[in-house]
């Protein structure tokens, strides 16, 4: 069960490093606090989990933030109704995201390709109403769900006194906030991954790329290709409880905005900006898309100006008042910029542009011996036909 | 009415088919024979691959059955189909262009060995030595060797089709479908094909192959059928089909103008 071949097992070391090491390398970069590290962790996992149905399967759903939704919520009832134990909290969300996961897919999977997408679009947004209307008593509506003094916490309370300010989510006297709710999280990434990888080389991950590859031909081959596509929707839909999970934990406050179709939006972008169908891909693009929202997003004319300095001062004035456009309040259009350059110039995400550049370096140190390496070539990764 | 006679693996019983007001297959009554190799042949649009897409699933027929081994296919899905030992060759390569030579005859393997749906997510495919074996020897068998790790979309026409061929054959199918194997082919690429079929046929595997180059099947078949308009005008071996004149009328002579 834990034996997984060399390759994995490097990058599995490799992505651990950079995952544990992320307070160091993020500092220079400005995005070194805990709160900001803790979504890179969570969605992280979010968009690996989200890779194993649309990068393996091709199969794109537009309604993954309904599970997060619902991971969320689970979690926080987790903790009003019985603990703050954030394990407990997590095996809620899961198991819950996962029940809600198998009646959407059931029915979401009679059909593929745009109209799988609507379908699932379409329950992600019910959803979302739902949460603000007929749910409102256990998604408390336009409040959000959030922890109170009256909590029942049957569990917790056998063992000690209520207190008079809320509780955080501790495991076992760790507090999930700060950097302790960071590792937290990069653990349950790291888990997260682990499992990502061992679906992905196993002769199941091997079924759901032949479906992604020619579902007509695996019928044709003896596979019942509807129980693959349910269960790896299902997982995937746990992933994203979970991630749902830990934003519950880090912050105890569950929102319906979270199931809104930008969020099931986002996790596309990011999937399709780091690169289907690999796994360290989608990671990388939830990481540079969750930079863009919270860091670029801050900067300002002043900043532009600092940066600028170098140059004369009418020349510095007119580039500050463009580039200001793309800052700020305009990193989506920063963003939208780069997704289009991504998607025409390196259909398989910033994955493709890696493998091109360290295959380049391998040209030039195999010069001589001209061998060919079948594991070089660059996969095709920009969805399904060709 | 054909009657099924003892060795028949496969029946197609009276199998009608309508598209509309088209009679794709009219009265349509075929007995595969055990070992045999039974090419149907005809001219454009007289129903063959309508036939063949019948007897794996993809269209219900409306009328009539297809039986084999004494088990009704007739109404199950094309999955159910090959679990039950019935492989197709398409008219145009139907592989997994994504995926690796090696995979693409993996995959087949597997779902003869672990039947339509196992959840084996976590162990790795290397560690699954009986099936890696297999896999190779076929692909050494069908000369694919040098490109065992390259995606199966990359390959010329002519080594897409053999791997086709090695993805249906790994799983050792009861009966073998070939639609047009040799369709788009040069004429050295099809003697290839007609030599790896021969070795087939060797082995005693059950065929049927729709075919529209006369030079493939009459170096191939024991047994002909003539379809015409969606019917069975004339069977028989080869030479007497070549004889019949009302071959020669719909589709010989067609050919030959």
């Amino acid at each position: 069960m834990f034996n997984i071949s060399k390759k994995d097992a490097i990058t599995f070391l490799l992505f651990s490093i950079v995952v544990l090491t992320m307070p160091i390398w993020l500092a220079p970069l400005g995005a070194s606090y805990p709160g900001l590290l803790q979504k890179f962790a969570i969605y992280a996992l979010l968009a690996v989990g989200y890779n194993i149905l649309f990068g393996l399967t091709g199969y794109l759903s537009f309604g993954h933030a309904a599970f997060l939704g619902v991971g969320s919520y689970a979690a926080v009832w987790s903790f009003k109704l019985l603990s703050m134990n954030p394990v407990l909290a997590l095996v809620f969300a899961m198991v819950f995201s996962g029940i809600f996961a198998l009646a959407i897919g059931f029915v979401s999977l009679r059909r593929s390709g745009i109209y799988f997408s609507i379908l699932t679009l379409a329950f992600a947004q019910m959803s979302y109403k739902l949460a603000y209307s007929v749910l409102s008593p256990i998604t408390h509506g336009e409040n959000g769900l959030q922890l109170t003094l009256q909590d029942p916490r049957a569990i917790d309370l056998m063992f000690i006194e209520r207190g008079s300010s809320l509780p955080v989510s501790s495991f076992f006297g760790i507090p999930m906030n700060g950097y302790a709710g960071f590792y937290f999280c990069a653990i349950i990434l790291l888990i997260g991954f682990f499992i990502a990888q061992k679906i992905t080389s196993s002769p199941f991950g091997m079924m759901l790329k032949g479906i992604k590859s020619n579902e007509d031909r695996m019928n044709y081959t003896g596979f019942n290709t509807k129980p693959y596509m349910l269960t790896a929707f299902v997982i995937s839909g746990m992933y994203a409880g979970i991630a749902g999970g830990l934003l519950s934990i880090t912050d105890p406050l569950a929102g319906a905005e979270r199931m809104q179709w930008t969020a099931s939006g986002e996790l596309v972008l990011m999937t399709i900006l780091g690169g289907v169908g690999t796994l360290v891909g989608p990671v990388i693009g939830a990481w540079i898309i969750k930079y863009f929202e919270n860091i670029f997003s801050a900067w300002n004319e002043s900043v532009l100006h600092g940066f600028f300095s170098f140059l004369p001062d009418n020349i510095e004035s007119f580039v500050v008042l463009i580039s200001s456009k793309f800052v700020g309040e305009g990193w989506h259009l920063t963003l939208g910029l780069m997704f289009v350059l991504v998607v025409v110039f390196l259909p398989g995400g910033i994955m493709e542009g890696v493998r091109r550049i360290s295959a380049m370096f391998k040209k030039n140190n195999d010069a001589e011996k001209e061998v060919i390496d079948p594991d070089n070539i660059p996969k095709s990764t920009s969805g399904k036909g060709e | 009415m054909v009657k099924a006679v003892n060795n028949t693996v496969l029946h197609v019983a009276d199998v009608h088919k309508t598209f509309g007001g088209l009679h794709a297959l009219a009265d349509v009554d075929l007995a595969i024979e055990e070992g045999k190799t039974h090419a149907i042949i005809g001219p454009n649009g007289a129903g063959k691959s309508t036939l063949l897409n019948v007897i794996v699933g993809k269209l219900a027929p409306t009328r009539g059955t297809v039986v084999l081994d004494g088990e009704v296919l007739t109404g199950k899905s094309p999955y159910e189909i090959n679990q039950m030992g019935v492989a197709r060759v398409f008219q145009t390569p139907e592989i997994f262009p994504e995926l690796s030579v090696f995979d693409n005859v993996m995959a087949p393997a597997f779902a003869k060995r672990d039947g339509s749906f196992k959840m084996n997510m976590f162990k790795s495919i290397e560690s699954e030595k009986a099936i890696a074996d297999a896999a190779e020897e076929i692909i050494v068998d069908f000369g694919l060797d040098a490109m065992i790790n390259t995606h199966a979309g990359a390959l010329s026409r002519g080594h897409k089709r053999r791997l086709e061929l090695a993805m249906c054959l790994i799983q050792k199918p009861r009966i073998l479908l070939l639609d047009e194997p040799t369709a788009g082919m040069s004429r050295h690429d099809t003697n290839t094909t007609i030599e790896l079929l021969k070795k087939i046929k060797l082995s005693g595997m059950t065929k049927v192959i729709i075919e529209h180059d006369m030079h493939v099947v009459f170096s191939l078949a024991d047994k002909v059928s003539v379809l015409a308009q969606g019917r069975i005008i004339a069977e028989g071996t080869s030479d007497e089909v070549r004889a019949n004149p009302k071959v020669q009328e719909a589709y010989l002579g067609e050919a030959q103008e």
